[in-house]
């Protein structure tokens, strides 16, 4: 029997086996769009043929860290912001992992920002759902680093006078080889692009808008639940970063006027993922690392056997 | 100590190549048979700036850096080779040879660099000269490394010059130089080399000089480590093949260290974009599985508090190593103090627990490094080693075998499948990862990827299944299930007994230290008892859980207590009353933080100032001197 035999499993995966034994009663608010991640994710695992006892979800804080408790796979609920330090380097020590790290707007753009940046620059091979409904939630309403500018909150009374971030430029040029955007709205769309989001070999950035039906009823991205359109209905080639670039700049300014777009904006399929960049120039075992440490016959190296004599 | 004892020093600008020199020449004199222990002083910058190493070697064993020196090689300051008229960097003026003089002892020697330095230019250079019998004696070392290759081989020339003044002859050096020099540039530094031997002794009565290599002979092969090495080598073999930091000296030399050795053995180095992604990267590789360690500096620790509060509310097994220099904020970067040490006991929000171990000698460094990753293994419990510049960065002489050690990579109470699958860890079809009644404090964990273990770890207050809980039963349960631990880790630590002692057990008075002035202050106790001074010592290294028993007994069993620090508002000492509860009438301080180490001399002095004639006039040598309190 293997250590981690829950890995590479092949069987029938029911979506009820991601649902607590006693069902936790969700402390989102009703309404909220943080119920279709929860339900795209339910659905697109057993889809993408992964156990719950082989995926790693890692999360932050906020009402999106909450997913944890309602999806019942291997968990890390980490602190604000941090979801994917944690997450990369589970995924570095086990590569056989199926590493899905989610978190919000304030968390994974604001706090989490500087993260952000440089998981996506090292395209770890990993997911990344990050809950978009333009507010501080859980905290009960502040202004975050996506809400539009002029928003008015109890942070900022007067109306913010910054310029939203734009999260999906930010992933490509930060060096993610998937970016993608989705909507509660649209949960056939959703469950499409987490399929793909999982098995994409790279970094895979969801920027999945979700509505705040508590503190953030204005936000346009969802009140016209109709005008949700999909990028495969533009002409624009995926692979390619400027075209890539200047259809997520149009969206990005768009979104605010209450013009939805989403889809997959950026797919590079060819760029090798940081694992195996590592593994290519001898920084990482072939081997998951952390296998070695359940290997009965595996000899362990001592220092004195191999540095020690430089001292000498 | 016997008076039979060299203390060379290289002076010189940062980029001169002062440490591989005396790194190599200390190894040369470890290699004829002497212990050695170096102190390196150096400036935050690339080049310039004043910066020398010193070796200290003897037959006896080496404990401290010494007091003072008797040997000089001056080489000038990399700047000096431009020199510009009254250059001045930052603040400091270029000073090579006069900012070395007043540590000199009488009788030492001085070698200048003829064609950089000039001692005309020191005040009363020559009346200082016979004041002191010191021996001079001005060689162009640059002309004579020009003439034969390359200006930079000017250090090759200084140490040429000092093996002849010193009566050592040039066999180890040039095994060195051999084993560490490429082809291209070995044969003409051989070269310098004995070319400068052999023209000191030809042009001066090298008997004259009263500085000579001591004779000894080692009984067991003795390898030249530092603080730093000795932590990375007992991670390595503690099983520890995961680390992630971000660059900040001095913690750099085991980020470097490790990052070197680790992708050999078949482990994962990661330098990422800061100090909170740093440990939270070792906590999601341990969670994982693998033994991981990541570590900074003060400013960079300060960073590493919030991961380090959720390593212990998921009771995540890590090692964060912590490299204290100068603060606050950034501080002094390369000078040593001791005063991170409330910084690393106290800092995270919340009644969180962790292990701190402050190791006071290379071998200890080596010991605790392994016991830092064993407890924190074990127990599932933060770790966190404590050092400072200072010991990170002295080479230090010590015997082989105290390396030779088995591995232990086991990874501390995680199940296999076939346990997770069985009562008690599985209940209701789940895995109870914190179970409140676990004998220790421990409760066995899983790791993903393994069947039957699934669990959340997070850092909100949870139930046995992990799952967040804001019951009050079940957040009193807990709490007191992880502050339990450390009841269980102190009982642990009193059968390995990480205390040093020294001088006689009736001793009238007592030295309480901590961390790396362990071996100034034991050499100034064997002096002071030499001196008819009654006086023993104890360097503790447990710093949370405190050994209070140890510490107590201690204390209790003599007149007075000094206790000695390298920080200015006696943290160690706070820490002692904190856990003694009483004793303050006994307790006095020495303490010294104006960014050098304490000298034997200046405990010696300090001591008998403050404790034998009782004025408390102890601040010779910037130290200064805090009474005992009552209680």
């Amino acid at each position: 029997m293997s250590t981690f035999s829950a890995i590479g499993e092949e069987r029938e995966i029911d979506r009820d086996e991601y649902t607590p034994g006693v069902e936790p009663q969700p402390t989102w608010c009703p309404g909220c769009g943080d119920f279709s991640v929860l339900k795209a994710l339910k659905q697109a695992l057993p889809e993408v043929g992964r156990t719950p006892e082989e995926t790693l979800l890692c999360t932050g804080i906020g009402c999106s860290g909450k997913l944890n408790s309602y999806l019942d796979t291997y968990g890390f609920h980490t602190i604000h912001g941090r979801s994917l330090p944690v997450a990369r380097a589970a995924k570095l020590a086990n590569p056989d992992l199926e590493v899905i790290a989610a978190g919000g707007d304030g968390d994974g753009y604001g706090i989490g920002g500087n993260h952000f940046i440089h998981t996506a620059r090292e395209n770890h091979d990993m997911t990344y759902i990050v809950f978009n409904n333009e507010i501080f939630g859980l905290t009960k309403g502040q202004t975050s680093p996506t809400s539009p500018k002029g928003h008015k909150s109890k942070t900022q009374p007067s109306g913010s006078a910054k310029e939203p971030l734009k999260p999906l430029s930010m992933s490509l040029n930060a060096g993610a080889s998937y970016v993608a955007r989705t909507a509660a709205v649209n949960p056939n769309q959703a469950k499409e692009i987490l399929i793909e989001a999982i098995e994409h070999d790279g970094f895979a950035h969801v920027d999945f808008l979700t509505q705040c039906p508590t503190w953030n009823k204005d936000a346009r991205q969802y009140v016209p639940y109709i005008d949700v359109n999909d990028s495969d209905d533009y002409e624009f080639d995926r692979t390619d970063r400027v075209e890539a670039a200047e259809m997520m700049r149009t969206t990005e300014e768009a979104l605010y006027d209450g013009e939805v777009l989403t889809g997959r904006f950026y797919v590079d399929e060819d760029r090798p993922s940081y694992g195996q960049e590592k593994r290519q120039i001898g920084e990482m075992p072939e081997e998951p690392l952390a296998e070695r440490y359940w290997d009965d016959d595996y000899e362990w190296e001592r220092s004195y056997d191999r540095f020690v004599g430089k001292h000498e | 100590m016997t008076d039979q004892e060299l203390i060379w020093r290289i002076s010189g600008g940062s980029g001169d190549g002062i440490a591989s020199t005396s790194q190599n020449f200390a190894k040369a004199l470890m290699r004829s048979g002497l212990n050695v222990f170096t102190h390196r002083h150096y400036p935050s910058r690339i080049r310039g700036g004043h910066t020398y190493t010193e070796i200290r070697a003897s037959a006896d064993p080496v404990r401290s850096r010494g007091d003072g020196y008797n040997f000089l090689l001056a080489l000038g300051d990399s700047f000096a080779r431009n020199p510009q008229e009254g250059a001045v960097y930052g603040n400091e003026e270029i000073k090579p040879l006069s900012e070395n003089l007043d540590e000199l002892r009488e009788g030492g020697v001085i070698v200048y660099d003829e064609g950089l330095l000039d001692p005309s230019e020191i005040p009363n250079f020559d009346e200082r000269v016979e004041e002191n019998d010191w021996h001079v004696f001005p060689l162009d070392l640059r002309g004579l490394a020009r003439d034969m290759g390359r200006e930079v081989m000017r250090n090759t020339a200084g140490v040429g010059a000092t093996c002849a003044l010193i009566g050592m002859d040039l066999e180890h050096v040039e095994d060195l130089m051999r084993d560490a020099m490429p082809e291209k540039i070995l044969d003409p530094n051989l070269e310098i080399l004995e070319t400068a031997y052999d023209q000191v002794r030809e042009e001066y009565d090298v008997e004259e000089v009263g500085v000579s290599v001591p004779t000894g002979e080692h009984e067991e092969t003795q390898l030249l480590m530092s603080g730093s090495d000795a932590i990375s080598y007992g991670a390595i073999d503690e099983g520890c093949r995961f680390i992630a930091g971000y660059p900040m000296t001095p913690w750099t030399e085991v980020f470097t260290i490790m990052t070197q050795n680790l992708p050999e053995l078949g482990g994962i180095s990661e330098q990422v974009e800061d100090e909170i992604a740093a440990a939270a990267l070792a906590v999601g590789a341990s969670h994982a599985g693998v033994k991981a360690m990541s570590g900074s500096s003060g400013g960079g620790f300060a960073l590493m508090s919030e991961p380090l509060g959720l390593a212990e509310m998921t009771e995540t097994p890590v090692v964060l190593v912590e490299a204290m220099r100068a603060g606050p904020s950034t501080g002094m970067p390369t000078k040593p103090e001791q005063s991170d040490l409330e910084h690393v006991l106290y800092t995270s929000q919340g009644d969180s627990q962790r292990v701190v171990l402050a190791p006071g000698t290379v071998e200890e460094a080596y010991e605790q490094s392994r016991l830092a990753f064993r407890l924190a293994y074990e127990y599932q419990i933060p770790t966190i080693l404590l050092y400072d510049q200072k010991l990170g960065g002295e080479l230090v002489s010590v015997p082989k075998s105290h390396f030779d050690r088995e591995p232990n990579p086991t990874l501390g109470k995680t199940l296999t499948e076939e346990e997770l699958a069985e009562q008690p860890h599985s209940a209701d079809g789940k895995f109870h990862r914190f179970q409140h009644d676990a004998e220790d404090g421990v409760t066995p964990r899983s790791i993903p990827g393994q069947k039957g273990g699934r669990f959340l770890a997070t850092g909100n207050e949870h139930d046995p299944t992990g799952h967040i809980s804001e019951s009050p039963d079940n957040r009193v349960a807990q709490i007191d299930r992880r502050t339990q631990k450390l009841e269980a880790i102190r009982a642990d630590l009193d059968t390995v007994d990480t205390s040093s002692y020294a001088g006689p057990a009736d001793a009238e008075y007592g030295i309480l230290t901590f961390g790396s002035q362990q071996g100034t202050v034991e050499e100034a106790v064997d002096r002071l008892n030499d001196a008819g001074v009654s006086v023993k010592s104890l360097g503790v290294s447990d710093m949370l859980p405190f050994p209070t028993e140890e510490v107590e007994a201690f204390v209790e069993s003599v007149d007075e207590v000094l206790v000695v620090e390298m920080t200015a508002s006696g943290q160690f000492r706070g820490l002692v009353q904190k856990n003694l509860g009483r004793y303050g009438e006994k307790l006095s301080s020495l303490l010294k933080y104006n960014g050098n180490p304490f000298e034997p001399a200046e405990v010696v002095d300090g001591f008998e100032a403050a404790i034998v004639e009782g004025d408390g006039d102890a601040s010779g040598h910037q130290t200064t001197f805090v009474p005992a309190a009552g209680d």
